[in-house]
């Protein structure tokens, strides 16, 4: 009995989980980087958080929406990385639990799970993470170790200051030699792992593009100096932001005009809160309001169209 | 180097059988030829059982305008006219025909020279291409006649000729560009005369460097008008609206004819059977057909005559292996799946692809993810998992809005997208219920307007006749008032005017 089907019969091979596979391995760098930064600490915050978001993801699923469990499709475990990148590499293990929890169950799950969240699930854990916790969240150690460790002010808690003279050296800041979220310090790990993503085609250039551009662009207005403008975008979530997180499949725009759209609004964003916001960071504020606005953008902003003249 | 603009994608090219050279497949010793072998209106069987037939007989009639002669491929004795199954499982109409040795009706000309000079004009090499049964050797199988003849606002500027062959497996055109370049090229010009074109391009992707050699220097003996263009290897450069705009970068208008952008497009398998029919006299009776798979013991190119059961094919080739899942008519992108192998050759079957049990299977769809991976992929501007949200869920006025017209089913959404899900399946449910509608949506515009149209012009007439009446009416009143005053004027005041006095 032969198979019969409709075309094509033929597929790429690609997959969910390849794809979020080229995302963890785009990410791998940088992990390493702030294990060799932070020491035991990261370790134990990357597993807890990975660990944490696979176990809800898991209960959720089975116990609760009584559906087959996706978690060969890696999606917990980026986002278990990427909330890690974006903590303290000093963060008590019971507030990672919470992140954890928020992240997979409210900003994930509550939704329906994979491919239906309106907002990039990492990022809801982090910011709730950072409202609920803002003493821990924003405690950044300087030097590797766990628990008692030097703290000292990030470059961005400096730029808010307006204390441009005691920021770091821009190039301690690309490789990533300063105080920091965990993933986020190395800014030429992070860019290794993005060109990674974008040679095997994980992501297109539009968002991480049309992000820094932005970013440099308005930093350049509102600070009036490429210098620090150039500081602006190796600082605080700029480079993890505009390659891993802005770029989620799930919470950014389809067609690349949407995604240029996105990507321009969210540099601006990050640099209005940054200038002129309570907060020393505006990288996840923006970017998840513009995961707000994805729907509307995929619904008004429509692809270049072929064999249609433009109006 | 060239290609289209938008999207597209790199299936695995698996040309297994590029470097096998073209062999003659076997004559059997029954053939049946289906009476639907072409786009448009089925022919119509003109033989009847007990008929003599030879090789190049017309067996069958346009059954419309959209339609094409059909010829025997072999001689022998007409069994029966009876049903048979082509390769998507349709039942249609076939005749069948006992083997008696190949004779050949004398006014084809067998010989193997090349005819170079081409001495019919214009409309003769039309309506030869029409009687020699021709019809688009890529798959579509649109009568070639038709094609030629465009409306008369089309401006032809050039020929087009595919040789992208962009599906993965197949072979056909680069085996027979390898093994007949100089007729190829002859029949480009005869392709030219009858569009009355001075210009004409031939597309290779760039994984046939051989024939792109070979093409680029036979053009250079004698064929000064036309280019050879290689071009980037990409699916679906050979659609046909991706073709024009890799090769002149012109893009065909949403809903239009290829012909608006100047350019006629033809297979290379077209220029070579036009050759054959306006140089040699031979109707479309034989065609290249490739017989691949991974699992196919000897990947080949058969010229086979129209009518052989696919199955001899197949054995000639190795048999079919025992593992195999699937079989398609045509490549992997686009071919259709045979629900077995007891079908027949048609004109329009470029290649056998015999699929293993693993690799006929889809796996399983999981969750869409967003990722836009279809949207970038799509070569006609879509974003296809919107439309076959649409069609899946009967939103069809939101799938018109996204243009599921526009969809040229090439399957490049499906072939990328790794939740796997099946895109195309929708969007071909939901776009033939969108064209529907648009269709009666125009048929019903034109009543409209036709009424419209036929109430002014009854208003027009009424209100012409009415004023006929009324000036008729004030004629009387002026005859009738002249001779009141008339008779006044004779008779004096009337009778009770003066009582009253």
């Amino acid at each position: 009995m032969l198979n019969v089907s409709l075309s094509p019969h033929v597929h790429s091979g690609n997959s969910t989980q390849k794809c979020m596979g080229q995302v963890l391995v785009g990410l791998s760098l940088a992990l390493l980087w702030s294990f060799w930064q932070f020491g035991l600490g990261a370790v134990v915050v990357t597993v807890s958080s990975v660990a944490f978001c696979v176990l809800f993801e898991f209960l959720i699923t089975r116990f609760l929406m009584n559906e087959k469990t996706r978690l060969d499709d890696l999606s917990a475990v980026v986002t278990g990385v990427l909330l890690a990148f974006n903590v303290p590499s000093n963060l008590p293990i019971w507030i990672i639990a919470i992140g954890a929890l928020v992240a997979i169950g409210v900003g994930k799950m509550a939704f329906g799970g994979i491919g239906a969240n309106i907002f990039n699930p990492a990022l809801v854990g982090r910011v709730f993470l950072l409202i609920a916790y803002p003493v821990q969240m924003t405690t950044w150690p300087v030097e590797a170790g766990y628990a008692d460790v030097a703290t000292g002010a990030t470059p961005l808690a400096l730029f808010k200051m307006g204390n441009y003279e005691a920021l770091p050296d821009a190039l301690d800041m690309l490789i990533g030699q300063t105080g920091g979220a965990m993933g986020e310090i190395s800014a030429l790990a992070l860019l290794i792992g993005g060109i990674y993503m974008l040679v095997r085609k994980t992501i297109t250039w539009h968002i991480p593009v049309a992000v820094l551009v932005s970013a440099f662009v308005f930093a350049f207005a509102f600070y009036g100096c490429p210098k620090l403008a150039l500081m602006q975008l190796l600082s605080g979530g700029m480079i993890l932001g505009a390659f891993f997180m802005a770029t989620d499949y799930v919470s950014s725009p389809m067609n690349s005009r949407g995604q240029l759209l996105y990507g321009v609004m969210i540099g601006f964003l990050t640099i209005v809160i940054r200038r002129f916001g309570a907060y020393p960071e505006g990288m996840s504020f923006a970017i998840l309001i513009m995961n707000a606005f994805t729907p509307l953008i995929n619904k008004y902003v429509k692809p270049q169209r072929f064999g249609v003249a433009k109006k | 180097m060239k290609t289209f603009k938008l999207g597209g994608v790199h299936p695995a090219a698996n040309k297994l059988s590029d470097k096998a050279p073209i062999e003659l497949a076997a004559v059997p010793s029954l053939v049946a030829i289906p009476m639907a072998q072409n786009l448009g209106a089925p022919s119509k069987a003109v033989v009847a059982k007990g008929d003599k037939v030879k090789v190049g007989t017309v067996i069958g009639e346009p059954g419309g305008f959209l339609s094409s002669f059909i010829h025997s491929s072999v001689s022998g004795t007409v069994e029966k006219v009876d049903f048979v199954e082509d390769a998507t499982g349709r039942r249609v109409p076939a005749v069948f025909i006992k083997v008696e040795g190949d004779e050949w009706e004398e006014s084809i000309d067998r010989s193997k020279d090349i005819v170079k000079e081409i001495k019919l004009e214009k409309q003769e090499i039309i309506d030869r291409v029409k009687a020699c049964g021709i019809v688009g050797m890529g798959g579509a199988t649109f009568p070639t006649q038709v094609k030629l003849a465009p409306p008369p606002t089309a401006k032809p500027e050039c020929v087009i000729i595919n040789a992208v062959e962009c599906e993965p497996y197949l072979t056909s055109d680069h085996s027979l560009m390898l093994a007949h370049p100089e007729e190829i090229l002859i029949g480009v010009q005869i392709l030219e005369k009858a569009m009355g074109v001075k210009k004409a391009y031939v597309g290779i992707e760039a994984n046939k460097p051989d024939a792109i050699k070979l093409m680029t220097e036979t053009a250079k003996k004698g064929f000064p008008e036309i280019e050879i263009v290689p071009l980037q290897l990409k699916y679906p450069q050979g659609g046909e609206k991706q073709l024009i705009n890799a090769v002149i970068g012109k893009e065909v208008p949403s809903g239009g004819l290829p012909i608006m952008t100047g350019a006629l497009v033809q297979n290379v398998g077209t220029a070579f059977v036009v050759y054959e029919a306006v140089q040699k006299n031979k109707p479309l009776i034989e065609r290249i057909v490739t017989v691949t798979g991974k699992s196919v013991k000897k990947p080949s190119n058969f010229q086979a005559r129209i009518g052989v059961p696919i199955q001899q094919l197949i054995e000639a080739a190795g048999g079919l292996p025992e593992d195999t899942g699937k079989v398609i008519s045509g490549g992997p992108m686009m071919g259709k799946a045979m629900p077995d192998t007891n079908s027949y050759m048609v004109k329009g079957c470029s290649g056998i692809l015999i699929m293993k049990n693993e690799e006929a299977r889809r796996r399983d769809a999981s969750p869409c993810i967003k990722c836009g991976k279809c949207v970038h992929a799509c070569p006609m501007g879509l974003q296809p998992n919107f439309l076959s949200r649409y069609s899946e869920l009967g939103m069809l006025a939101e799938a018109e809005e996204e243009r599921i017209y526009d969809c040229i089913e090439c399957g490049s959404c499906m072939f990328t997208c790794p939740a796997n899900r099946p895109l195309l399946d929708w969007i071909r449910q939901g776009k033939p219920k969108v064209m529907g509608i648009l269709r009666q949506r125009a048929a019903d515009a034109k009543a409209k307007a036709d009424a419209e149209r036929a109430a002014a012009e009854a208003a027009r007439k009424a209100k012409e006749a009415e004023a006929e009446a009324a000036e008729h009416h004030a004629k009387t009143e002026e005859t009738h008032a002249d001779v009141n005053e008339h008779l006044m004027k004779q008779s004096g005041p009337m009778p009770e005017d003066a009582a009253k006095k």
